[in-house]
């Protein structure tokens, strides 16, 4: 991997999922979910899983979380199996999850609050790691008086807090406007600069995948298998400008014709067979990766 | 591509030094970047000013908002007792009978006469004291149950065919059962009060944890919750507001419950004042009883939504506003 032995050594947070294999329900509307994946995240390294809608992304996710059992396979953190959440992982969800009873600073404190960690020390780290957000003076406000983008940026601190050794982000930004998006990118580039933990980073985002990550895992539509494994080879850090790059256009082009496929055959299959072409649409050189 | 290319070119040069596989290079431009990327203007505009200017205007819009609010009130309560006044003085016999209702005055006579008397302020404290026995014992049981209900499948299974069944008996029903159940009076008022006032409450708590969003309980999974502290620490605090519509509700339940009590087997309190002076004929007694009750169930009410807004600031930014 891309990472030097010295990291490997300081750093824990190795994730690696091994023949996952998922199942809902049964008999008649069993939903095979996830099919034979294997991933693993190194230590440090910042990994996206890109697939469309409905190829077990989140479903994955859950279980390295620890909310849900696999059929088949395992998955590990630092070498144990994972059977239950637990603050070594932070999470950040798709749909707000502040609790909105709690002031902004006391969302960051809730994990070191659960862990036992007394009062003072708690607002410490909590107004430290707010003003890395660069919400400090929001500290005080309720999660209802932010916007979309605030209370993503409160997510992820909060997440932090705790010092788990991974990161899990289940399409973070994808309920943000476009322009929004790509700030709360940098943002995030940022944060994890500095604490060089290790993230699996879910979106449909071809170029905030890109933009964030060391590797991308792609997932075939339903059920969800691993495609193709790209590296990034973009050196960091990153920068808005990058986006510009021949390096950059080259990847978006080279994921875009591999998702194109997949987005076709998530959809139902008469379109697969007739394209869509056949459906009166027009596919342009970009192919359909707006679709997706 | 053409037009992108020379963006690059012009915008950042340092681009190409990114692009060098030299390690060395990348690390010093690196150390640049990350100068220069804090500088990177705080792009989501914080509107603080413009936030507190639209504060102060909503503010203006509250205050002219609850004068008319006032208004209102003011009108409707000046009606009815307008209706009464002119029933009363003219004898109004039209279908309804004012023939024999006291008039506003003669309620105010009684109110002056007998108002401040021990008996009838010992029947106020009688009343209330029911009322808040079996209404703390009321919200004692129902909180923590429909919790419990409301999270465990287990639970809701053991106790809710019960609470179906208990349900639709209103309190009054209970009366003879009480009298026969507990071993005096005073006990099974407060029990057919405490009736009253546990179903609503514990049925809002268990819709309060029902409503309650999954993905708060996850979320606080995943910082490390435990059983207890995820209880205490979100799903207390996430079902607060229908916990406390079901306090609402239960109150106004209890007080029915409570004056139906004491009409039927009480001795002391504002039902059984109201019943008395019918019994005595002492028609002005009557509707005195009848305001004071009504007095009284809007002070209790206006505590426990006073207790409320002060225990749940955070509403008054949910989406929706308050209630
Ligand atoms: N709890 C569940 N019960 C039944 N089916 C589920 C459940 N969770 C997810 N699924 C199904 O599994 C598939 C993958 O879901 P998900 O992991 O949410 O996909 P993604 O996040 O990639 O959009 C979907 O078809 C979804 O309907
Ligand atoms: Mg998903």
């Amino acid at each position: 991997m891309s990472m030097t032995m010295t990291e490997a050594e300081t750093h824990k947070g190795f994730i690696d999922v091994r023949d996952m294999g998922v199942t809902f329900g049964a008999n008649d509307n069993k939903v095979v979910a996830v099919d034979n994946v294997s991933l693993n995240v190194q230590p440090g390294e910042f990994v996206s899983l890109i697939g469309p809608s409905g190829c077990g992304k989140s479903t994955l996710l859950s279980i390295v979380a620890g909310f849900v059992k696999p059929t088949r396979g395992e998955a590990l953190l630092d070498g144990k199996a994972i059977t239950k959440p637990g603050s070594d992982r932070g999470v950040v969800f798709q749909q707000y999850s502040l609790f909105p009873w709690l002031s902004v600073r006391k969302n960051v404190e809730f994990g070191l609050k659960m862990a036992g960690v007394e009062q003072s020390k708690r607002n410490t780290t909590a107004r430290a790691l707010l003003d890395l957000a660069g919400l400090l003076s929001f500290e005080n406000h309720y999660p209802d008086q932010l916007s979309g983008g605030m209370k993503q940026r409160i997510g992820i601190v909060r997440a932090l807090a705790t010092s788990p050794q991974v990161l899990l982000m289940d399409e973070p930004f994808g309920a943000l406007d476009t322009q929004t998006r790509v700030v709360m990118q940098e943002i995030l580039t940022n944060i994890w600069q500095q604490f060089r933990i290790s993230v699996l980073f879910i979106t449909h985002d071809i170029e905030e995948s890109i933009f964030l990550s060391d590797r991308i895992y792609v997932m075939t539509a339903r059920p969800g298998r691993i495609k193709a494994v790209i590296k990034v080879p973009l050196p960091r850090p990153r920068t808005a400008e990058m986006t510009d790059t021949p390096e950059f256009m080259n990847l978006v082009q080279e994921l875009k014709g591999l998702i194109r496929e997949e987005s076709l055959a998530a959809m139902a299959p008469e379109i697969k067979d007739r394209g869509l072409s056949g459906f009166g649409m027009k596919v342009g050189p970009k192919g359909v990766g707006e679709i997706f | 591509m053409g037009s992108t290319a020379t963006a690059k070119i012009v915008a950042l040069p340092m681009v190409d030094k990114h692009a060098d596989p030299e390690p060395v290079e990348t690390k010093a431009s690196a150390a640049q970047m990350s100068a220069a990327e804090i500088q990177v203007p705080e792009p989501e505009p914080i509107p603080t000013v413009s936030l507190t200017k639209v504060f102060l205007g909503l503010l203006g819009y509250v205050t002219r908002e609850r004068m008319i609010t006032a208004l209102l009130a003011c009108i409707s309560i000046g009606a009815l007792f307008l209706f009464w006044y002119l029933g009363t003085k003219y004898r109004l016999e039209f279908y309804i009978r004012f023939k024999n209702v006291p008039t506003p005055y003669e309620v105010y006579q009684q109110l002056t006469q007998v108002g401040l008397s021990n008996k009838y302020l010992f029947n106020i404290a009688m009343s209330v004291r029911r009322i808040l026995l079996g209404f703390m014992i009321a919200t004692i049981i129902g909180v923590p149950l429909g919790l419990a209900i409301g999270k465990y499948e287990r639970v809701r299974d053991f106790f809710m065919p019960v609470v179906e069944i208990m349900r639709p008996i209103p309190a009054i029903a209970w009366v003879p059962m009480s009298i026969m159940l507990w071993p005096n009076n005073e006990a099974s008022i407060v029990f057919i009060t405490f009736i009253g006032a546990f179903f609503p409450i514990l049925l809002n708590t268990i819709h309060g944890v029902h409503s309650l969003d999954g993905v708060l309980v996850r979320a606080a999974r995943c910082l490390g919750a435990s059983e207890i502290r995820l209880f205490m620490n979100v799903i207390l605090p996430g079902s607060l507001p229908h916990i406390f519509t079901g306090l609402a509700v239960g109150m106004g339940v209890a007080w029915v419950s409570l004056i139906a009590a004491e009409m039927i087997s009480g001795q002391f309190g504002v039902g059984y004042f109201t019943w008395e002076a019918y019994s005595l004929v002492d028609y002005p007694a009557i509707v005195l009883g009848m305001i004071t009750i009504g007095v009284l169930g809007l002070a209790c009410s206006g505590i426990i939504r006073m207790v409320g807004v002060l225990l749940m600031p955070w509403l008054a930014f949910a989406p929706g506003g308050r209630r």
